[in-house]
């Protein structure tokens, strides 16, 4: 808005009358997400500065994070879980988004035939429920069943195959690629969708001057995805950070074997809501909501301030 | 000449990259859903097989049916979707109208604090929430579910419903507006018809993560009553995890009416996202 609209709407006002319907239009929206959504949130960040002295809340200051990352049993727990988080986070990056853009690509091949089939159905895990993805993929890679180990017989490989789910070292890649599985799907169409977007001239320019097939990809296109390929990141790294539901399904609560698959949202969920024997803390779960809150904070700023606004964008 | 083989033997290559990855999509559900027809020897027996009028059951859906109000679940499913998304779709469709027709003062801020919960998961104030629902008696209904879905839904349907009614045209506004319509009139008669498209797209957004939600459920609505399918399934199956045929039967029962929906609606969605709706 320019200095001259404002003035225009500040002289105006008073001969308006009061436009009481812009009021109607936005109030159930504002009132519904200001009130389940922002001010819990902001309840959340505040809460993690009480805790419970003598029966009463009490205001604590900071004590909570120093007990977070001070309790030895605490800090271990919340550096396990974000360590397998970030762990987590980066298979995302480093198998599903290139994956994605493979399929993406060649999906956009002009001419392709049975191109909508594939693309609908290599969408379908994506509409899945964790809980159904979970427990497929539990009975899947289960050892009793042997459908993994029967498949892997084919191509000789099943010399390969272990309880991987069961295994600490293994758990925690297996969880996350059933995760990249599900998730494919995002990316490959929001890619598709910008590959599509490119304008034939682009194409028809660069083949003009010889330039197709793979160098095509790697010259032409990938450049002009690349803003989309950073809001992919960014969700990416948003959705990861507050994953719980298909570690809470393949693993259970305690996130096993041995916490080797623990990442933030399920250690959120175990010391705010209780588990077992273990009872609910409220204000320690609102720190460490605080802590994935500033971390989703820090990624997403670190995305609009630094990385947006280095990725050239072409304006068609 | 050599020119065209090249280009039969690369799209050659892609279909099979493609029929590979589609295999690896579709063949978990595909075992799933043939498996949960077949008796307890055959799913062990032959896994891959398609059920035979020899090996063909139906006990793990007859178990299900009997042990789990599966209907009850999907019934509460079924009203939590509909009545967020009816909620997220009419509210939203009226504060991105008023962001995006009128100018007054505080609009683009209003615009920034209504699209942070588009980065800004929901989750995170779950602690706050459940103390709210406490406080409210909200917890274990269906209403409290409803409510945290439609302020969940709500960032994404305004950023993208506004940028759809930024194309609606003036005149036809200006129009109505000459001709005596409230601007009650104009958002519902005139604007509202016309972003159609844009809003079955925010509805299939929408409803894909509240249909499958797990964390609320578990946390806001656990009680038998309220359970929906996503949770119902989680529990159920966690109860019988070593009667197979349920087990199966209760993740078929899951995924079927999801997969109908995606039949339905699949052009919609596909169009919806790849006409850069959510860019």
């Amino acid at each position: 808005m320019s200095q001259s609209d404002i003035t225009v709407t500040e002289t105006a006002t008073p001969k308006r009358p009061v436009r009481w319907h812009i009021a109607v239009f936005l109030a159930p929206a504002f009132v519904v997400y200001t009130a389940v959504m922002i001010l819990p949130l902001i309840e959340t960040l505040r809460l993690s500065l009480f805790n419970v002295v003598g029966g009463e809340l009490a205001f604590v200051g900071l004590a909570n994070f120093a007990q977070l990352f001070g309790d030895p049993r605490l800090a271990a727990d919340f550096w396990n879980a974000f360590s397998n988080n970030t762990i987590f986070f980066l298979i995302h990056m480093a198998v599903q988004n290139p994956i994605g853009i493979a399929l993406a690509a060649m999906l956009s091949l002009p001419g392709l035939r049975f191109a909508a089939f594939y693309r609908s159905a290599i969408f379908v895990p994506t509409l899945l429920s964790f809980v159904i993805v979970g427990f497929i993929w539990k009975l899947i890679l289960s050892p009793i069943w042997g459908i993994a180990p029967n498949l892997m017989d084919l191509v000789g490989l099943k010399s390969f195959f272990g309880p991987w789910l069961g295994k600490p070292e293994s758990a925690l890649i297996t969880v996350s690629l059933i995760s990249v599985w599900q998730y494919v799907g995002i990316p490959m169409m929001l890619i598709y969708a910008a590959l599509l977007n490119i304008p034939d001239e682009v194409l028809e320019a660069a083949e003009i001057d010889g330039i197709t097939g793979w160098s095509q990809f790697w010259k032409i296109k990938l450049p002009l995805i690349l803003p989309s390929i950073g809001i992919i990141s960014v969700l990416t790294f948003v959705g990861n950070f507050n994953a719980f539901d298909l570690i809470y399904t393949v693993q259970g609560a305690l996130a096993g074997p041995d916490g080797s698959t623990d990442i933030l949202g399920t250690l959120l969920y175990r010391t705010f809501f209780g588990f077992q024997n273990q009872m609910g803390n409220p204000p320690m779960g609102a720190t460490i909501a605080t802590v994935m809150f500033l971390i989703i904070l820090a990624g997403v700023s670190l995305y609009l301030f630094v990385i947006q606004r280095r990725i050239r964008r072409y304006q068609f | 000449m050599s020119k065209a083989r090249s280009s039969f033997l690369r799209t050659g290559f892609v279909h099979v990259a493609l029929i590979a990855y589609t295999l690896i999509a579709l063949f978990p559900v595909f075992l799933t859903l043939v498996n949960s027809l077949k008796s307890r020897n055959a799913i062990f027996r032959e896994p891959m097989a398609l059920p035979t009028p020899k090996t063909f059951s139906l006990i793990g859906y007859e178990t299900v049916l009997s042990q789990g109000d599966f209907f009850g679940y999907f019934q509460n499913s079924l009203i939590v979707t509909v009545v967020s998304i009816a909620l997220v779709l009419l509210f939203g469709a009226m504060a991105a109208f008023a962001l995006s027709e009128y100018r007054f003062r505080g609009n683009m801020l209003l615009g920034l604090y209504l699209a942070l919960g588009i980065m800004i998961p929901i989750r995170l104030g779950t602690v706050a929430i459940l103390q709210g629902m406490v406080a409210t008696g909200l917890v274990n209904t269906l209403t409290a579910l409803i409510l945290v879905y439609t302020a969940q839904g709500l960032p994404l349907a305004i950023f993208i419903l506004s940028e759809f009614m930024r194309t609606v045209s003036d005149d036809l506004k200006s129009a109505g507006r000459i001709d005596g319509l409230s601007e009650y009139a104009i958002f519902f008669r005139l604007v509202l018809p016309l972003v159609r498209p844009a809003m079955a797209t925010v509805a299939v957004f929408t409803m894909i993560p509240i249909w499958n939600d797990l964390w609320f459920p578990l946390i806001l609505a656990p009680g038998e009553a309220t359970k929906t399918i996503t949770l119902g399934a989680q529990m159920f199956i966690g109860q019988y995890v070593t009667n197979w045929n349920a087990v199966l039967s209760a993740l078929s029962l899951a995924i079927l009416p999801v997969l109908v929906l995606y039949v339905i609606f699949s052009r919609q969605l596909i169009r919806g996202i790849t006409s850069g709706a959510v860019k």
